[in-house]
């Protein structure tokens, strides 16, 4: 898969940037942006020389948390929080906080965050620095999953090259999760930084209640600091430039399938899909659904899609969601009941195997779902699936088990006419094409 | 106030021991796992609801108080 090249970053510190790209502004061709580089192109990350629990510390970092309100910025790892709020309620809490930054991507189809460590480290690590400011952290987490050994140790470096040259003030401690699915969850990776097995909790108690040492915990999607970096730096008005007044800012977005140019992107809120669609080379094939928001997304078919803008409220309304901005193009040729019969099976596989109705339920309808798309049903298959759904959803602790019904059910809905096909007379052609949503250990296609 | 029961999903292991005290309110799924309404529990039945959740052997069915 290729990572899209950006215009390389040429303005001075003072000069505002251009409307996009902001995230991807910086990098250079294939390379880690190094921390000289990093502060000619951005300036130094703006924290003040006190960043203590006194009184004048406090006023100033509550300052920062209104910027971060008004900007309008939301998570950018699939739940769309507003962050401003997050720190609000993080920085109230008992006693000294903790954050925690969320890069252990486990999205198969998402590329971003990867992206954004191994090319722009420091900005992420600057929104690190500010979010522990703003909520009177001690200890700073920085969680990647430990499959990439290189990549860990480069993020060590630019830590180490921080301290060095006495940025952090909280230093930034690199924590290697475990690569499954479910351990990229959040109460996963503060039950890891705990010491734990790295498996989803119950809740409550919630992270920004009681997370990491049982401490208010500001846990974060990577992007979402990076681009707390840029706010911190440049301020709400510039920041609410791009985007829409309802979903303000850039965000980053994966595609891949069968587009011209696969790769990460950087695209303005409220951009309609057809349009970042087309950004990625567009349809080489013709195109009949988009997987929209990952391995918990949704399937809209492609005329559905394509005026779709790419914002949490627009997907809501038909019935999608954004996810960690993942858009995956299944040509005409495939067969979509196939392809999510094999995401099904991979996601039942990832069941950290804690809950009944997740450890069972999913490879049943893994089950279910495999038998329509390579046997074809007896007329039944369809109804039989319906039937497995409300003994799965919201039975587990955390969203795996909702996020794979979800799936399933857009797929019958996108799909229902292949669906009823399937059912009455047997697979369609589409099985033999070769598969095309990415399962982590099979061979990558891309 | 009403009251609600609610599964941890982690520590229930599918015993069934609720089902079975229970069984005008809590019926399980096809793998032994309670499916509990989102409703409250009548009142008629509360003094079991109690019963249930104290003989689970693994501590899994919690009662909610909620203010109406």
């Amino acid at each position: 898969m290729t990572v899209v090249a950006t215009t390389t970053w040429r303005g001075a510190p003072d000069r505002r940037i251009r409307r996009l790209p902001r995230l991807l502004a910086g990098l250079t061709d294939g390379r880690t942006t190094g921390l000289n580089v990093h502060e000619r192109s951005y300036g130094p990350v703006p924290l003040p020389a006190d960043t203590g629990r006194g009184r004048a510390a406090r006023a100033k970092a509550s300052r920062l948390i209104d910027v971060v309100e008004r900007s309008g910025l939301t998570g950018r790892g699939g739940a769309g929080f507003p962050t401003g709020r997050k720190l609000r309620s993080v920085a109230a809490g008992p006693g000294p906080a903790v954050v925690v930054a969320n890069g252990a991507e486990g999205e198969p189809a998402s590329r971003k965050d990867r992206l954004l460590l191994s090319r722009a480290p420091h900005l992420v690590m600057d929104g690190i620095s500010l979010a522990a400011f703003a909520v009177g952290a001690t200890q700073a987490y920085l969680a990647v999953h430990d499959d990439d050994p290189r990549l860990m140790a480069s993020l060590e470096a630019a830590a180490q090259s921080r301290t060095v040259a006495g940025i952090d003030q909280v230093p930034i401690q690199i924590v290697g999760i475990e690569g499954r699915y479910v351990a990229s969850e959040q109460t996963a990776i503060v039950q890891h930084i705990n010491g734990g097995p790295g498996l989803p909790t119950f809740t409550p108690p919630r992270t920004h209640e009681r997370g990491v040492a049982n401490r208010p915990t500001a846990l974060n999607n990577v992007e979402t600091l990076a681009h707390l970096a840029l706010i911190a730096r440049y301020g709400d008005n510039w920041f609410r430039e791009v985007g829409l007044p309802s979903a303000p800012g850039s965000t980053l977005v994966t595609v891949s399938g069968a587009v011209g140019r696969p790769g990460v992107y950087e695209i303005e809120l409220g951009t309609p899909i057809g349009e970042v669609l087309m950004l990625a080379g567009g349809p080489v094939e013709r195109p009949q659904a988009v997987l929209v928001g990952g391995y918990f997304g949704t399937w809209l078919e492609a005329e559905t899609a394509w005026p779709v803008p790419m914002s949490h409220a627009a997907l809501r309304s038909v019935g999608g969601a954004m996810g960690a901005g993942i858009l995956i193009v299944l040509p005409e040729s495939s067969c979509g009941l196939a392809e999510t019969a094999r995401v099904i099976r991979y996601l039942a596989d990832e069941t950290a195997g804690q809950c009944g109705p997740c450890m069972f339920g999913l490879p049943a309808l893994a089950d279910a779902l495999a038998d329509l798309a390579y046997h074809g049903g007896r007329g039944d298959a369809a109804a039989r699936i319906a039937g497995l759904i409300p003994l799965i959803e919201g039975r587990g602790a955390c969203r795996h088990p909702d996020g794979a019904t979800q799936l399933a059910v857009s797929a019958l809905s996108a799909f229902r006419h292949d669906a009823r096909w399937h059912d009455e007379h047997g697979p369609c052609f589409g099985i033999r094409h070769e598969p095309l949503l990415p399962i982590p250990g099979d061979v990558e296609y891309w | 106030m009403s009251q609600h029961l609610r599964v941890n999903p982690i520590m229930c292991t599918g015993h069934g021991m609720c089902a079975e005290l229970l069984p005008e309110f809590i019926r399980l799924d096809p793998w032994g796992y309670p499916i509990i309404p989102a409703e409250p529990v009548p009142d008629e039945l509360r003094g079991l609801a109690r019963r249930a959740a104290a003989a689970c052997p693994t501590l899994a069915l919690l009662i909610d108080q909620r203010r109406d």
